[in-house]
């Protein structure tokens, strides 16, 4: 048996592939818009996986340490570790802030991690190239999307840092590079103020009648000095004990430490459902949007495109083809439409569209077949209204006109 | 438009057709979460670690003399400034004395009065001994009666205990006024030992309160540094150790040194050890009291033993462990880990055997059924 609609394609096959092409960047750019959500999410996501935690300890009654600003002691993780069911705690400070290096400067998470060996919570739990770090100061860890290089020498407020090791995939919530540096450092960038300040505040120090007493010439010096230590972090990460329930833990933790501890599920609902909800609403919206439009468009597509044969349909009808046949015909080539235009889309979101996205774009494979799906549907249905007008067309059209 | 044959065309079509496929199925199944994850391999390998300790610490004087005044006072005068050299014994300044001189020339007066009065004291015993020499005579030759000699006796002996109370009283007051130019002395500044002026904190004309130091001497031949060691990462520290310490003004050049002690007493606040670091040779120019410096101490080489770089280690279900690469599969093989070096060499004590290869880098987390693509280095990581 002939295939009509192989025929038909093999008539006017430039106009057929250029058609699906044209359909296909149509359809790319809303599965890079899929990823583009997805993305955002995922992005939310790895910072959660990433500090390996299972509970966030955070200052009470406050969303911390990503959605609202947190600050703790930092010698509550002590306490914490008493808790039975507490495998590990370390503290942990974040500030996202611009890191210099040279002349230029990167939008960064920096991020205070306790000393310890590979696997501590916070710390980056893979390299791609370098080492961890090893020494308690002046030496950091870099996302390789901030384009630091290893041996680059970083500027941290007042210190420099060597960059020692490079990862992957480590961002905030808002897709901003991570740049791990020890804790103790990190507390001083996030709490040490620029020299001016500092010396402002030992003159206001000074010239405070209460804390410059000529009986007692040693006070000012120890308020100057209890005035520039930082003794916060921003949250304890805990790991809990293989079987023990996160949940119990955390709620020992609230009711004798008055924290506010969050569980793993707890945190992802605070980052996806409050932290990023409106910017990923948006970004969802545009999909939606996206979506219809392009489904549309390839209901239009094909409609034109099966309206452009209606006189060959016209010819067909008059030499007493059968309806299925002509059913069949259209809704091939409209699948096969669908198919071209699918692959054109998921091939030119992958290579090159993501790539030129400046933040992440995750492709997931579910969404590809969702994708695929919703496709082969759109295809369908409107070769269903290209159908329904050919076969109401009058076999005179062929001679007539 | 010509057409093209059939043939022709269906050759077209499948040119067209064909590499999108293969492009298709490569974009699936080679970029995205189905695609192999990178990994760069590693050996284990034996070898000698030569560990080391970094800390950073401030550099200081060993030892700082706070000079100033025992009582309050108002300053006199202060000869010298910061940045001056002194001598043992040398006088820096003088707290004003108030009336304390002129308490000195009085009692220099009650002296001279208590030395007159002894010389008065002394008359009298004379004259009273020489009464009784003289009416023991008369008494032999019965010219006076015995009453009359029992007095003289008498007279002399109140005469000699005058003579005792004036010495005494003259010994007094000289103690007196040698206490008052103790005082006196006392209200001087005086170097202890030769040292180096670091703070001049009052001028002449302030007032000072009993024990508020006006001048601080350090002795600059004993700088050293105190050294703050995490306490997570100061095992094997120990006395006697060499050091090599970075001034922040020196950035990149570094001065020898040793430990000269640990600490007994640990700062448990922010979880330091601390440790005095002095140098080999005091650096010229001197460098300022209170710099910041970076000090890397050397512990002594370990015996060789398996070791692996940390960016291997990873942590799954509270343990430590690492990806064992075995015939093209992965394998989490937990591992007990010693003693580790600055460059991040670790010692495996059990799990892994020389010559076994690791997972050294990942361009993703990995699962036991990761598919991977052993790779010389991740993309982008150069």
């Amino acid at each position: 048996m002939i295939s009509l609609a192989g025929r038909d394609i093999m008539h006017s096959w430039g106009k057929f592939v250029f058609t699906g092409i044209g359909l296909g960047l149509l359809i790319g750019i809303t599965l890079s818009m899929a990823g583009i959500y997805r993305g955002m999410v995922d992005d939310a996501k790895v910072l959660l996986d990433n500090s390996s935690a299972d509970l966030w300890v955070v200052q009470k009654n406050t969303l911390g340490p990503y959605a609202e600003s947190s600050s703790i002691y930092d010698d509550t993780w002590r306490g914490i570790l008493g808790v039975q069911g507490a495998a590990q705690a370390a503290n942990i400070t974040y500030l996202t802030m611009q890191v210099r290096q040279g002349k230029r400067d990167v939008r960064t998470m920096v991020t205070g991690i306790t000393a310890g060996e590979p696997g501590t919570p916070g710390w980056p739990p893979f390299l791609i190239t370098g080492r961890h770090i090893t020494r308690g100061h002046y030496e950091a860890v870099a996302d390789i999307a901030s384009g630091f290089k290893l041996g680059d020498r970083l500027q941290i407020r007042r210190n420099h840092y060597t960059v020692v090791g490079i990862t992957r995939r480590m961002v905030s919530s808002s897709g901003d590079p991570m740049i791990f540096i020890p804790l103790k450092d990190a507390q001083e960038a996030q709490f040490l103020k620029d020299n001016d300040a500092i010396l402002q505040q030992r003159r206001r120090t000074a010239e405070n009648p209460a804390f410059n007493r000529p009986q007692v010439p040693d006070l000012l010096d120890s308020v100057i000095t209890s005035q520039s230590i930082n003794p916060y972090v921003n949250a304890v990460l805990v790991q809990v004990e293989s079987g023990y329930n996160a949940e119990q833990i955390a709620e020992l933790i609230r009711r004798w430490k008055h924290l506010t501890v969050y569980t793993r599920s707890q945190m992802e609902e605070i980052l996806v459902g409050k932290l990023i909800a409106t910017s990923a609403k948006q970004i969802f919206m545009f999909l939606v949007i996206l979506s219809i439009v392009s489904s549309a468009i390839v209901a239009f597509i094909i409609y034109t495109l099966t309206l452009g044969k209606i006189r060959e349909i016209a010819v067909l009808k008059l030499l007493g083809t059968k309806n299925r046949t002509i059913v069949g015909l259209i809704m091939q080539q409209s699948i096969a439409l669908g198919l071209i235009g699918f692959v054109v889309g998921k091939i030119s979101a992958t290579l090159l569209m993501a790539p030129i996205f400046p933040k992440y774009v995750l492709l997931q494979p579910l969404d590809s077949i969702m994708g695929f799906i919703a496709v082969v549907i759109i295809c369908i249905l409107s070769s269903i209204i290209a159908i329904n007008a050919a076969l109401k067309v009058d076999p005179a059209e062929a001679i007539g006109g | 438009m010509k057409k093209l044959p059939l043939q022709k065309r269906t050759l077209a079509l499948v040119a067209v057709i064909i590499p999108l496929l293969v492009l298709f199925i490569y974009v699936a199944f080679r970029s995205g979460p189905l695609a192999p994850v990178s990994v760069v391999l590693t050996t284990v390998e034996n070898k000698s670690l030569s560990p080391a300790l970094f800390g950073i610490g401030t550099v200081e004087a060993r030892y700082t003399y706070k000079i100033g005044p025992t009582v309050a006072g108002r300053v006199k005068h202060l000869d010298i400034h910061v940045g001056d050299h002194v001598k043992a014994e040398q006088v820096l300044g003088e707290i004003d004395s108030v009336d304390l001189d002129k308490l000195i020339q009085a009692k220099n007066a009650a002296v001279r009065r208590t030395k007159a009065q002894l010389n008065e004291s002394q008359a009298h015993k004379d004259y009273a001994q020489n009464q009784v020499v003289r009416y023991e005579k008369l008494f032999k030759v019965h010219s006076v009666s015995e009453e009359l000699l029992a007095t003289k006796k008498q007279e002399l002996r109140i005469a000699q205990t005058g003579l005792i109370a004036a010495r005494e009283e003259l010994s007094r007051i000289g103690i007196e006024r040698e206490a008052l130019q103790a005082q006196r002395n006392n209200l001087y500044l005086i170097a202890p030992v030769d040292g180096l002026v670091v703070s001049r904190n009052v001028n002449p004309g302030t007032t000072v309160v009993a024990g508020q130091p006006v001048v601080e001497l350090i002795d600059p031949n004993t700088l050293w540094a105190n050294v703050r060691l995490d306490q997570i990462r100061s095992e094997g520290i120990s006395d006697g150790l060499l050091a090599k310490i970075t001034l922040r003004s020196q950035g990149g050049e570094f001065q020898a040194g040793r430990v000269l002690r640990v600490e007994p007493l640990a700062d448990a606040v922010t979880e330091e050890t601390l440790v005095k670091v002095v140098f080999d040779q005091i650096p010229t120019p001197l460098p300022p009291i209170g710099e910041l410096v970076e000090v890397t101490i050397a512990l002594p080489v370990l015996a060789p033993a398996p070791v692996i770089p940390n960016a291997a280690i990873h942590h799954i279900d509270g343990r430590l462990g690492v990806w064992q690469f075995i015939n093209g599969d992965l394998r989490f093989i937990f591992v007990s880990l010693g003693r580790t070096d600055l460059e991040g060499q670790v010692q495996v004590l059990a799990g892994l055997n020389i010559g076994d290869q690791v997972v050294l880098y990942s361009e993703n987390l990995l699962h036991e059924n990761s598919r991977i693509n052993v790779v010389d280095h991740i993309q982008g990581a150069r």
